[in-house]
């Protein structure tokens, strides 16, 4: 017998967790459907009277601008919450003690969820980005810009899926590994994705000053527009090799203390 | 198969705490190659904790613990390629269909695929689920994902299995068609390791029982010999009347009685020669017998006699 097989373990996993996904609807069509959901909701509700607030006049169009980069990192933190939920399911099922009495590469398990949720969380972007173009988002960034908004977006998504699947480790049942990732959601309207930071109270605008969807969102939003990014970029890939290293540590001494059976 | 051979599993002195719980607290056995071990207690014995560290998820605390001849702490990875585990709960993927199921497996133990297929088919029909196999698992009966579930362990064709409760919580059909598939493992040379709360089953499949409680084994041996290790045997008789029931009870020796019953009980091991000592007896002391039966001492007795408990106690958390 040889060694452990990484690559062709977490490709076998991640094949198990898509079946999941195409089986469960529910949980794959929820990060799909409710960022376009916001997305209307703010642009035809709130965005002509927001619009209004960021230039003289600038209404709808103007706030369709603004919103769609903090919409952006909204969307990766709900796909997020998902692989949570069934990282938590998976937990609960005599499977996973199955998984390790076999010979195989153990963190292909987490690693199979992370890699589903990261596609997950590529075809929710690709949703939500052609529902803000067809309500009259115009973007002026060229293909290099494009290539960096999507390389910021995987380092995104790659931290918040690891910490959520800490969580969904952490948690004891399916309902609180649904509800433990909640704070994710908030935190984008905490920084600077649905207003300018600087309009908020003082306590707040220090907490969306220092929060890490602050820089995250200014710098999409820089290169969405085209303009020149400043310290934010530094700060926004920093904040998320951070983030990944610390979930990814703790998801695996969690995996790894887990009994791996539930009786 | 050479007589050189490391037993199939070897524990010696192992120990495992909870905190300041001692769920073991020094067990030792031996399985032999291709025979069938029946670790048989109460719910909270330790039973399933034993299974856990036998199938490398639990680490023992103290203990030199080898399954076929390799330590399961340290050489966690050469135990994991000759072991197949069932637990407790039905350790199959409730989204796939057994199909998938059985081929996520394959995967996994990396078997070549055209392989894959056909080993897939034949575990699909020789465990009656191929009208099921394009259906999710969590659409199965209890009886069918235990099926399922055997056949997902047996396709990496392990030297040796274990079963934890393999037959809790299933109905009295597919408990029957259960032990009809351990005792086909075995015939194919497999060692099997099961864990059971029912004497009987241990009494049905076992070569080798051991009687775990409170984290210790209180007796090992095969089921004839635990048996023959207590009394409890015995010919119980009863008389058509009072006058029938005074007179057998003078002429037969030291019987237990029951006279508002018209009961007599002879203690006896079971051997005919004792049968027909009594009847002789009975026979010329011209005594009419109603009738006769004889009790010969089951697991359950040798329960009761070595836990002071019976062995069905109320169900505790089953956790250790």
């Amino acid at each position: 017998m040889t060694g452990a097989y990484p690559v062709r373990d977490s490709a076998t996993m991640l094949r198990r967790n898509l079946l999941h996904l195409r089986r469960y609807p529910g949980l794959s069509l929820f990060p799909i459907l409710m960022p376009v959901v916001f997305l209307l909701l703010f642009v035809y509700v709130f965005g002509g009277t927001l619009g209004d607030g960021l230039e003289v006049s600038g209404g709808r169009s103007a706030y369709v601008d603004f919103l769609t980069p903090g919409m952006l990192t909204f969307t990766v933190a709900v796909a997020a919450n998902i692989v949570a939920i069934s990282v938590a399911m998976d937990m609960t099922e005599g499977i996973i003690a199955r998984f390790k009495t076999m010979r195989i590469w153990r963190p292909s398990v987490l690693a199979g969820h992370v890699l589903g949720n990261l596609l997950l969380a590529g075809v929710s972007l690709a949703v939500v980005i052609a529902a803000a173009l067809l309500v009259g988002y115009r973007p002026a960034a060229g293909p290099l810009e494009w290539l960096a908004v999507a390389g910021l977006l995987l380092l995104v998504a790659v931290a918040l899926t690891w910490l959520s699947v800490a969580l969904g480790l952490l948690a004891k049942s399916v309902e609180s590994a649904s509800n433990l990732p909640m704070f994710l959601f908030l935190l984008p309207f905490l920084g600077s994705g649905f207003v300018p930071v600087d309009s908020m109270p003082a306590g707040l605008q220090w907490f969306a000053d220092n929060q890490p969807f602050t820089p995250i969102t200014d710098t999409l939003r820089s290169l969405l527009s085209g303009e020149r990014v400043g310290s934010s970029g530094t700060m926004a890939v920093a904040w998320c090799l951070a983030i990944t290293a610390g979930a990814f540590l703790w998801a695996v001494h969690l995996y790894n203390r887990r009994p791996g059976n539930r009786a | 198969m050479s007589g050189a051979r490391p037993p199939a599993i070897a524990v010696a002195g192992l120990r495992k705490s909870y905190g300041a719980t001692a769920v073991l607290d020094g067990v030792d056995f031996t399985v032999a190659r291709g025979t069938v071990f029946a670790l048989l207690g109460p719910n909270g014995s330790g039973k399933t904790t034993t299974v856990n560290i036998l199938a490398t998820l639990l680490a023992p605390d103290d203990g030199a613990v080898r399954v076929a001849g390799r330590d399961v702490a340290r050489e966690a990875d050469a135990v994991r390629d000759v072991i197949g585990v069932t637990g407790q709960f039905a350790a199959v993927d409730d989204l796939l269909t057994g199909r998938e199921n059985l081929a996520l497996m394959a995967d996994l133990l990396h078997l070549p695929r055209a392989d894959a297929g056909l080993r897939i088919d034949a575990l699909l029909d020789r465990f009656d689920l191929l009208d099921a196999a394009d259906r999710t698992a969590a659409t199965y009966s209890g009886g069918m994902r235990r099926r399922l579930d055997i056949a997902m362990t047996l396709l990496g064709d392990p030297e040796i299995i274990f079963l934890d409760e393999p037959t809790t919580g299933l109905d009295p059909r597919s408990r029957r068609a259960m032990w009809e598939i351990v005792r086909g493992l075995v015939n194919d040379g497999t060692t099997v390791f099961l864990t059971t709360q029912y004497l009987e089953e241990a009494d049905q499949l076992a070569d080798h029982v051991a009687i775990l409680d409170g984290g210790r084994l209180v007796a090992q041996g095969t089921p004839a010999e635990l048996k023959a290790r207590i009394p409890g045997g015995h010919i119980g008789l009863t008389f058509p009347d009072r006058s029938a029931y005074r007179v057998a009870a003078g002429v037969l020796e030291a019987p237990a009685r029951d006279e508002d019953s018209l009961a007599l009980q002879v203690a006896t091991n079971g051997n005919v020669a004792t049968v027909r000592h009594v009847l002789r007896e009975l026979d010329e002391a011209g005594v009419e017998v109603e009738s006769l039966s004889i009790h010969t001492p089951d697991l359950d007795d040798v329960f009761l006699a070595l836990t002071g408990r019976p062995a069905t106690s109320e169900s505790e958390d089953g956790s250790r």
